[in-house]
Order: structure tokens, then C-alpha cells, then sequence
């Protein structure tokens, strides 16, 4: 304390005092597409109570929201959904990718299911489990205020230097690796046959 | 109950029955598909059309025909269930819409046509029903991979510093 300040006035730099309202009112955007979404829903039940965290405001609109939440699988029809969703929220926000499918298309692999909605949106936290238990959604979010309070800054501007996709690159490799497994057999006469 | 002989009688000889257990199943050979069932709908009371799907034969040990197209009909009177099934062929699996029978048709043939591309001739409105429209494959054929052919990942990528 100063000397010579009231007791009732406190100092502290702009970025800390923005970090605290931010991380202490995270309104998540709930992005339920299977069944995380409903240990997401009961996460917000009494038992668990994610309004201890100051997070219980699910709004379903992206643009009153700041934490993004993809509880489930996203299918290639969905992605583009979710990444309007994700440039309609307003900065600044974050991500949280809840669950085995949403991490890495967990045991989905085919050809309509994205394989991480980390190659195509940014994320900042990953929630194993097939589904995660509230408990382990709770404390992504605790991690998630840890670090908004470390390093968030009131311009945003540490979100700047993360210029690359946060998921596997790049796809096209990762792509033909798992296409090798998969590949047609040859000479078949139907594989020269026009297509429709 | 389905008096099979008459069926035989009215369209030839080609029409095969079968039987298992409580399955009663015709095969029908594609160019006689369209008047099979209309008689079917309305001389043999099947009103009701429970679903059309599709299997693709491809390397099946035994095979003649590329496509089955499978019709199961209930008649809503008497319980009875009937199993219709016909074959189609590449290059140009195309068989008549059954839609002028049952209105039901239209969601059943759009997801026959999605997933195996056979064409339903007189459709009111064939386009795909649960791949996106830009999708160009059939994807339960059997020469398409589980894992597609890429597909999946053709979309923009958005970085934390550009959104």
C-alpha cells in the first residue's frame, strides 16, 4: 500500500485488473454436438456448479460469449458452422476442445468426421476422456483462468503470435499417411468405371 | 397373404420368391420394377413404404449384379410385410422413383442416392440429403475408403492471430 492512499483504494496494473474480470466471467458458448454435451449440461448442474467459477452463463449466442466449448465429434458439414461461430465471438476468447473426439476425432476415423477441430479452429485447451468427467472440465476451466491471469493481456495481444494452427500440420501429409491404409485395390475393373 | 403365382402370371416368370422364417422376399428384374409396384400398391393393398436402402455387391463371392435395391412394404390391413428387391449395374445405375406411390420415397430415395448414386428417374427433387452439396463421392460404395479421400479436411484453417 502507498503511503498516503486511502485504505480503500488499491493500485495494480491495468492488465491484472482486466485478467481478473475476464477469467472470473468466462460465459462459455456450449458447442454440444454429442454425448460430452451432456456431461457439459451436467457440469452446470448443482451437483458440480460451474458458477463457482463464475461460468454458469451458457449463452447461445456467439456473439455474447467468450469461451468457446466443442464438447463432441464435428463432421465435415459441421465445420463450417463452428468456424463461424468461432469469428463471431468477440475477442477476446478462448477455446476449450472437450473430449476424444473433439481432440482428435477419438474412434470416428472416417471420411465424414474431422479428426481434431484443432487443424481448423485455434485451441488453447484439450479435455481428454471419452467423456471427461465434470471434475476434469472443471479444472480446464480453472486452468483456463490460471492462464488468462498469467499471461492475458488487455489489448489481446499475446493471442498475435500464435500464427499457425494449433492442430497437426501439415494436413495434407497427415492425410496421405492415413489414406496408405486405405488405399483401392488395384486392377479391380470397377475403379475405371465413369464416374456419375 | 401375397398370392405370388398371380404376381408370376401377371409379370413373367423372372419374378423369384423366397422365404425365411417370417421374410417373405420377391426379386424383381429392374425393367419390370416400376409396374411390380404399382400392382403391389394398388391391386395388393401395400400401403405403407417402411424404407428403401441399397447394398453394393461389389467382390461379394457370388455376385452377378453391382447394386440391390431393397423395398420393404407393409400393408397396413392384414400386417403382412413383403421384401422387394431388385439389381442395378454400372455405369448408370438408374431405376424408376417409386414417389408417384408413396409420397414416403422422396427422403428414402434422396439417401440412395447419396450414399450408392443410383438415380431415381421421375424424382421430384434428387440431390444429396446428408453429405454437403459440394460432395462428390458416393460414400458406401465399396471401392470408396472408410477414410475418404480427403474430404474431410479440405476447408480453410483459421489461426488464434487472424480471428
Amino acid at each position: 500500500m502507498a503511503v498516503g492512499m486511502p485504505d480503500n483504494v488499491f493500485l495494480t496494473r491495468l492488465d491484472a485488473a482486466a485478467n481478473w474480470a475476464r477469467s472470473n466471467s468466462l460465459w462459455p458458448m456450449p458447442f454440444a454436438t454429442a454425448c460430452c454435451g451432456i456431461e457439459l449440461m451436467a457440469t452446470a448442474s448443482s451437483r458440480y456448479d460451474i458458477a463457482r467459477f463464475g461460468a454458469e452463463v451458457m449463452r447461445f449466442s456467439p456473439r455474447q460469449c467468450d469461451l468457446l466449448i466443442v464438447a463432441g465429434r464435428v463432421v465435415m458439414k459441421m465445420l463450417p458452422v463452428l468456424q463461424r461461430i468461432w469469428l463471431q465471438m468477440p475477442e477476446p476468447k478462448w477455446c476449450i476442445s472437450m473430449g476424444a473426439c473433439a481432440c482428435s476425432g477419438g474412434v470416428f476415423d472416417t471420411y465424414a468426421v474431422v479428426q481434431g477441430v484443432d487443424r481448423f479452429i485455434p485451441v488453447d485447451l484439450y479435455v481428454p476422456g471419452c467423456p471427461p468427467r465434470p471434475e476434469q472440465l472443471l479444472a480446464a476451466l480453472i486452468e483456463m483462468q490460471d492462464r488468462i491471469k498469467q499471461t492475458g493481456t488487455i489489448d489481446g495481444r499475446e493471442f498475435l503470435k500464435r500464427t499457425t494452427a494449433t492442430g497437426p500440420l501439415p494436413i495434407d501429409l497427415d492425410e496421405q499417411r492415413r489414406l496408405k491404409t486405405a488405399s483401392p485395390i488395384a486392377d479391380l475393373p470397377i475403379y475405371h468405371a465413369p464416374t456419375l | 397373404m401375397l398370392d405370388v403365382s398371380a404376381l408370376q402370371n401377371q409379370f413373367g416368370a423372372e419374378i423369384a420368391f423366397s422365404e425365411f422364417r417370417d421374410n417373405r422376399r420377391v426379386t424383381v428384374p429392374a425393367a419390370s420394377l416400376f409396374p411390380v409396384l404399382e400392382s403391389l400398391k394398388n391391386q395388393h393393398g401395400f400401403s405403407m413404404l417402411i424404407d428403401i436402402t441399397a447394398v453394393d455387391y461389389l467382390e461379394s463371392e457370388g455376385a452377378t449384379d453391382r447394386f440391390g435395391v431393397v423395398y420393404c412394404l407393409l400393408n397396413m390391413q392384414s400386417g403382412e410385410r413383403l421384401i422387394v428387391k431388385t439389381f442395378v449395374n454400372d455405369p448408370d445405375p438408374v431405376l424408376p422413383s417409386a414417389y408417384s406411390f408413396w409420397k414416403g420415397a422422396d427422403w428414402m430415395e434422396r439417401e440412395v442416392f447419396d450414399m450408392f448414386g443410383i438415380r431415381f428417374d421421375g424424382h421430384p427433387d434428387l440431390r444429396r440429403i446428408l453429405t454437403p452439396d459440394e460432395f462428390t463421392s458416393f460414400p458406401l460404395r465399396k471401392d470408396y475408403p472408410l477414410k475418404g479421400r480427403g474430404e474431410r479436411h479440405n476447408f480453410p484453417v483459421l489461426t488464434r492471430a487472424e480471428s
